[in-house]
């Protein structure tokens, strides 16, 4: 009897009624950051995650996954569990009180001269 | 290039290109089967590589006064491909699978390596041109052999069951040609018997870490016959699920 008009349902045997169950937290691979770099001497720029048992595993699967369209020329991958990440909680550690000028690129002496400059002063 | 040149050179593109288009097919049967996402997306990836270096070799032939290379793919019979049986064969577990990619993509690698530098220009330029692909393939195929190899005692002992039910296959690969001499001579490849001791000598280092063992030499018995035609009863389904869609429109695009 014909289960499924995709093939690949056929050829894998799979039983319909009876779904694939869901793994154990501990039956699957940790995940690894992949980062890429688009050109030599650029950042590297974090483009996803992938599962692996493995470094060298996540850099094949990062290949595939994030630089089979030829933009890449280096990826690194970083076990996930490795970095240290803010929690979101303490997000207002971002928070910044405005009123210091100083801090900001426009409150230079210099930008006096930049806008002299551009007026051609 | 006088006319029996032309002969050698089509019989050995038309194996090469046949080699990687059954090959393609067949590894494109794990799409959405294979054990995990990732892995899944990296071998129906190479497997898209395989279909359009078959695609390269099959446009050389067809440069050579062959028919389009969709013509050629798709509308021959099974006793008229000349891939090894090897590449024939049904995908079986996942084991079988990533040990017939590391027989096979080592010694395509090797192919095109020593073609890079073939007195025929049109096919050391697409030999020249696939270098990067291959290397991908052949280091997707070293992780897996290695670490299944040696993982625990379920995965060595289905890496080695499947290594030894695929290697007088795999050694059917260095069938040789009836122009082989000629090929030799004329500086277009440098031949089979070549070609396999350096895959033997490039294989064996990652069987070794793998802990995977080479059946005795005294036991090997090449099954040859792929390159005249002579193929398994796998292939004839294989070709007609892979035409399907040519024969019900050969204009289709897809």
């Amino acid at each position: 009897m014909i289960k499924s008009l995709d093939p690949r349902v056929t050829r894998a045997e799979i039983e319909i009624e009876n779904p694939i169950a869901p793994l154990n937290e501990l039956d699957q691979w940790e995940t690894y950051e992949v980062f890429h770099q688009k050109k030599r001497g650029d950042q590297h720029m974090h483009v996803g995650i992938v599962h692996a048992p493995n470094a060298e595993m996540a850099f094949l699967f990062g290949k595939e996954q994030y630089g089979r369209r030829g933009f890449s020329v280096n990826i690194w991958v970083v076990k996930t569990r490795d970095v240290f990440a803010s929690e979101y909680d303490d997000s207002d550690i971002f928070d910044t009180v405005p009123e210091k000028q100083y801090r900001e690129a426009g409150g230079y002496k210099v930008m006096e001269k930049i806008n002299k400059y551009k007026k051609g002063v | 290039m006088n006319q029996t040149s032309s002969e050698a050179i089509k019989e050995l593109l038309y194996k090469m290109a046949d080699d990687l288009l059954i090959i393609g097919h067949r590894n494109s049967e794990w799409t959405g089967l294979g054990p995990i996402l990732e892995e899944d997306i990296s071998f129906s990836s190479m497997a898209q590589d395989k279909i359009g270096q078959a695609q390269a070799l099959y446009q050389l032939l067809n440069d050579l006064g062959e028919q389009e290379p969709d013509t050629v793919a798709f509308t021959r019979n099974a006793n008229q491909f000349h891939n090894a049986q090897l590449l024939e064969l049904p995908n079986g577990e996942y084991d079988f699978s990533l040990v017939r990619h590391f027989l096979y993509d080592h010694a395509d690698q090797l192919r095109f390596e020593a073609l890079a530098n073939s007195s025929y220009e049109p096919l050391a330029k697409v030999a020249r041109k696939v270098k990067g692909e291959l290397k991908y393939h052949v280091f997707h195929a070293n992780t897996w052999m290695v670490k299944l190899g040696s993982a625990n005692e379920e995965s060595h002992n289905r890496m080695q069951a499947a290594f030894n039910e695929a290697w007088n296959y795999a050694l059917g690969m260095f069938e040789k040609s009836s122009f082989e001499d000629q090929l030799i001579a004329e500086g277009v490849f440098e031949g089979e018997e070549t070609l396999q001791e350096k895959w033997l000598a490039n294989i064996t280092p990652y069987l070794i870490k793998a802990g995977i063992e080479i059946p005795a030499s005294t036991s090997w018995n090449p099954v040859f016959g792929g390159r005249i035609g002579n193929h398994t009863a796998n292939l004839s389904p294989l070709v007609e699920e892979m035409s399907e869609v040519f024969r019900f429109d050969p204009t289709a695009e897809w």
